[in-house]
């Protein structure tokens, strides 16, 4: 059956919702936005109420880190039912002007950043770069991400890869420019007709390399091939599994130490999703010095940063804490000296945080990457 | 040659399940001017007492001798009109099913097509009846004894009940002591008696009863044979005490050199126990045991200068050189009652249950109010820094039952009341405490259950609608994230301890008892029973039943209620002391059989076995059945590459020409 054909009930399950209270009692940012999902799920039943749903501001606070989806005792995504609103939204081209832009660049150039798609390898730039040639093999696969591609912050994590990759003589290539969007963002902001060209297009892109798998760099990137690519014919693996490899076959020599209480954040995206927890631990202990700490909620409870869900282009209109910040003076408060992550948007916000704070002289947030870089021989 | 068929076809209205959709007046008239057939009716329940005497009259009057009758499965009503035809005294095999309801009526909304159908169902069974040949069922004595698997509540009544009517039981257990999970509980929910007080005198009866045979700390290692039939192994695993000098005064575990060391299986892990133990001061039989795993001297091969036990025992009774042996028996019926596994909460780690020593299982919380518990009843909870009498406790209803995301999606059926039990426990030792249970439900289904529900409700227990997310610390407090449903407000409500209301599930072990009896699950993992309304005690191996929770969850009431029923399906055979065997099972023919075992093999009952015969003076290999155990169900016919065995009554000449009626063959 299409889903083209179906009701908004029948598409997100409504009717199998029992009203438990799980999806909302998991959410993050109920602590600091009039957001309760399950209450949407038990409203959206009634087709008519659907545009008057859509209009409510809160919609928009949900960043897609899929809790409420993973606790669901019926395996529904209340989430989707958000972006299912969103969506209606999208279509009657209401949307803030930020978020129209994004969408716009993405059609265009590829990436939401509103940048040029022949600017997507600048960050190559002085680094001897193994591109991948259509039907020639390659064993890993490297797909950048927008984010870190065009982001100055963030493109530190594919510099360093590429160091690191070129010391190590593993078998890679990164895609060529014409790379695109993985779509992830294009999802959770409702662009559906879009989301779906991208699916369609990046599928047939990728399957024209011959690949032992595709290394993604961004957690949302890895997520989203692995569930919205039903087509894709290579496996897909986050970065931080080729890295924990690599150091188990003792194939990573260190430089110098790092004596620091890091304490690492779990990526929605990477864990809660995409269930690697453990191989982004492994990496940050086997660099000398390291003293690895715990946040209380770590793991399967990992807080969110509410950098997904398209809120890099939605500001919050709450006033309350940022989960960022709370996650950053949790930190501060169990004496972290730095805050490691393996995703760009969860880089982003919780170094805005930490900024915002005035920890900056004591305090530092670092992409695994960026510490692997540093004390890695290259 | 057999005799001219005469056949009558009797079409049933099934009330209108099946005429609103088959029009059976045409259908009469269709069969009416079929070969051989003499009488053809319909009526409107065919299988009530006037159906049954129409059938038994015709047969007299028109002198039929072939019946089919053309309504429900056969599953249903076969038994019923083989006895009605034999009753008016033909074969009972001489009979046909048309199955026009679970097959067509049910499953068309067109009459037109639907009784087009029903019409040619009936001309495959007129095909087909004509050749049927006269069977006749056997009888083979039964063993007047029974083995019982498993000795919780469940395992303990069944064995009781069939000591008590006078045969010989033997009652296997895993664990050295019987009682299983109720002897861990404290209080049974309403009316509240106190768990050990109702069942220690039953525990103690299985030891002393006459007809019991108590194996403990055993486990069964082959079962052989068939209703009436079963040859039993059994292991008796040593003690390395010996049983009848061990008096039982626990001087050894006070003196062993590792002496409460180990997490004790009884007070689930939260009291400790020596490497020599008794489960539980009632446990029965009251006789010592020691735990390999643990034991130094049977480990390292030393224990200090001397192992302390022996030393202490006055009794003479550690014995290291004891071994495993073995015992065997014969028995005429099996009662399988392997018990249930609590949900392991670390399967659902947003609940921290791995992190946090106050977050703990239902389970837990028996043994931690239980006067005889690891704090003697006290409630006292380490909250990661100290020890303290909690002031805030909160009760987590349907974790891992209802739960798609860990794979159980039924009801666990007992956590809605041992979670208010738990509440009302907790409200007597504690109270000033603030008590509240997070639900998605309540769940008070049973007798007294609504009454005592409302009851802990008024003992100012927070009821709060809502499932929690997760828990996560914050200082020395546990934080409950949760939305109140019936208010939509999201809360983070801060508290000392979290009991988890865990389901029930299948136990890990019992893959074990499903190979040995070749049981079935259902969808849920539980043992499957023959039908889920009228045969809930029985399993699709004969002389096999169930008891308790290992056919599904379910509280002390209803696992005695069900134990008492699978001793009473259990002691019909043991009763009659014979067992019928059906005739409607494979047969070989010798003669052709070329000896290649595929269907010895094949077959789901193990029902064939090779055996040698001698054909013109060679000796050879042919198969043989085992028509005790044979279903008929065809598995070996459709493997045989000489067509040598066939099931009586669905033989290729039998079946081909029904097949070839219904016009789906050439």
């Amino acid at each position: 059956m299409s889903t083209e054909s179906l009701t908004f009930t029948e598409k997100y399950d409504l009717l199998g919702c029992i009203q438990c209270g799980r999806c909302t009692g998991g959410c993050p940012v109920t602590v600091r936005a009039d957001l309760n999902v399950r209450q949407f799920v038990n409203d959206a039943y009634d087709e008519e109420k659907l545009d008057e749903l859509a209009r409510l501001a809160e919609i928009w606070d949900c960043t897609a880190c899929h809790t409420c989806a993973v606790r669901c005792p019926k395996g529904l995504k209340p989430l989707e039912v958000l972006i299912g609103l969103r969506s209606l939204i999208v279509e009657s081209g209401k949307v803030e002007p930020r978020v129209r832009d994004a969408l716009q660049s993405v059609l265009l150039e590829g990436n939401p950043w509103e940048k040029s798609r022949a600017m997507r390898q600048d960050w190559m730039e002085g680094l001897d770069v193994r591109i991948a040639e259509p039907g020639e093999y390659v064993e890993n696969l490297f797909f950048v991400c927008c984010t870190n591609a065009y982001d100055p912050r963030v493109q530190v994590t594919a510099k360093n890869m590429v160091k690191i990759l070129n010391k190590t003589g593993v078998d890679y290539a990164f895609l060529p420019e014409d790379e695109s969007c993985c779509g992830s963002e294009v999802f959770t902001l409702g662009e559906e007709g879009l989301f779906e060209m991208l699916v369609e297009d990046n599928t047939e892109f990728l399957n024209e390399f011959s690949a032992g798998r595709i290394v993604t760099l961004s957690p949302h990137c890895f997520t989203t091939y692995k569930t919205h690519f039903p087509d894709l014919k290579h496996p897909v693996i986050h970065y931080t599994q080729l890295m924990d490899e690599l150091i188990q076959e003792g194939k990573l020599a260190w430089k110098g130490e790092l004596p620091k209480k890091i304490v690492y954040h779990d990526p929605c995206y990477l864990g809660k999703q995409g269930g690697i927890f453990d191989e982004p631990r492994r990496i940050l202990k086997s660099i000398p010095g390291v003293e690895l700490l715990e946040f209380n909620r770590s793991r399967e409870r990992s807080l969110c940063c509410e950098g997904g869900g398209g809120k890099m282009w939605v500001e919050s209109e709450s006033r309350k804490e940022r989960l960022a910040d709370t996650r950053i003076k949790d930190a501060k408060a169990m004496g972290a000296d730095l805050v490691a992550a393996a995703c760009p948007f969860c880089i982003l916000t919780l170094e805005d945080a930490m900024k915002g704070l005035g920890y900056e002289e004591e305090m530092r947030v670092a992409e695994i990457m960026e510490l692997l870089g540093e004390f890695v021989e290259v | 040659m057999i005799e001219k068929p005469k056949i009558g076809v009797y079409i049933c209205h099934c009330g209108i399940n099946i005429s609103s959709t088959v029009d059976v007046e045409t259908v009469e008239e269709y069969a009416l001017k079929l070969p051989n057939v003499e009488v053809a009716r319909t009526y409107s329940y065919m299988c009530s007492d006037p159906g049954q005497a129409l059938i038994k009259e015709d047969i007299k009057e028109h002198d039929l001798n072939r019946i089919i009758v053309a309504s429900c499965s056969p599953r249903m009503h076969e038994p019923t009109f083989r006895k009605a035809i034999q009753e008016a005294g033909l074969n009972p095999y001489f009979l046909e099913m048309a199955n026009i309801r679970e097959q067509c009526s049910w499953v068309h909304q067109d009459m037109e097509e639907a009784t087009a159908k029903a019409k040619k169902l009936i001309t495959a069974s007129v095909a087909k009846v004509r050749l049927l040949e006269a069977l006749e069922s056997t009888e083979v004595d039964a063993e007047p004894a029974a083995l019982v698997i498993g000795a919780g509540i469940a395992g303990i009544q069944a064995a009781l009940d069939i000591a008590d009517a006078g045969f010989k039981t033997y009652l296997v257990e895993k664990t050295p002591s019987v009682g299983g999970r109720m002897a861990q509980l404290d209080k049974t929910f309403p009316p509240l008696d106190c768990s050990a007080c109702i069942l220690t005198p039953k525990m103690v009866d299985c030891a002393s009863h006459p007809n019991i045979e108590l194996l403990s700390y055993s486990e069964v290692e082959e079962i052989n044979g068939y209703i009436g039939n079963f040859d039993v192994k059994v292991r008796k695993k040593a003690r390395y005490v010996d049983f009848d000098k061990c008096t039982g005064c626990g001087d050894c575990a006070t003196e062993c050199r590792v002496a409460d060391r180990f997490p004790s299986e009884f007070d689930e892990g939260m009291g400790k126990r020596s490497a020599i133990y008794l489960p539980f001061p009632q446990a029965v039989p009251a006789k010592y045991t020691i735990d390999p795993e643990h034991c130094l001297y049977l480990k390292r091969g030393k224990c200090g200068k001397g192992p302390k036990c022996q030393e202490v025992c006055g009794a003479g009774a550690i014995n290291f050189e004891q071994e495993d042996e073995f015992v065997e028996f014969k028995v005429g019926a099996i009662i399988v009652a392997p018990g249930f596994d609590p949900f392991d909460p670390s399967r659902k780690p947003e609940y921290g249950y791995d992190d946090y020593p106050n977050v703990i299982t239902g389970m837990e919380m028996e043994r931690l109010v239980s006067a005889s518990g690891p704090t003697g009843g006290k409630v006292l909870i380490n909250n990661g820094e100290e020890e303290i009498e909690p002031k805030e406790v909160a009760f987590i209803k349907c974790v891992g039952s209802r739960d798609e995301s860990v794979g159980n999606e039924y009801c666990s059926r007992v956590c809605c009341m041992y979670t208010a039990k738990q509440a009302h426990l907790i409200r007597e030792k504690l109270p000033d405490a603030k008590i509240r249970i997070y639900y998605m439900d309540v769940r008070a289904f049973g007798k007294g259950y609504e009454e005592f529900y409302d009851r802990v409700r008024r003992e100012n227990v927070r009821y709060i609608r809502g499932n929690p997310s997760e828990i996560f610390k914050r200082g020395n407090k546990l934080v409950v994230k949760v939305e109140d449903t019936l208010n939509s407000r999201p809360l983070e409500d801060e508290v000392d301890m979290v009991v988890l209301g865990v389901g029930l599930e299948p136990r890990a072990e019992m893959r074990q008892v499903m190979d040995l009896l070749r049981l079935s699950q259902s969808g849920d993992r539980f043992f499957l029973e023959a039908h889920p309304k009228l045969r809930p005690v029985d399993t699709a191996t004969d002389g096999v039943y169930l008891a308790g929770c290992c056919q599904g969850p379910k509280d002390i009431p209803d696992t005695v209620a069900q134990a008492k029923g699978a001793a009473s399906s259990a002691m019909i055979p043991l009763a009659r002391g014979k067992v019928t065997i059906d005739a409607q099972v494979a047969e070989v023919n010798e003669a052709t059989c070329r000896g290649c075992g595929f269907c010895v093999e094949i077959c789901p009952y193990s029902a064939i076995e090779m055996v040698t015969v001698n054909r013109f003076g060679h000796e050879i290999e042919v198969a043989r059945v085992n028509e005790a155990l044979c279903k008929g169900c065809g598995s070996c016919s459709a493997a045989c590459l000489s067509d040598s065995i066939q099931p009586k009554s669905f033989r290729d000449r039998q079946i081909l020409p029904q097949i070839a009626a219904l016009g789906v063959m050439k």
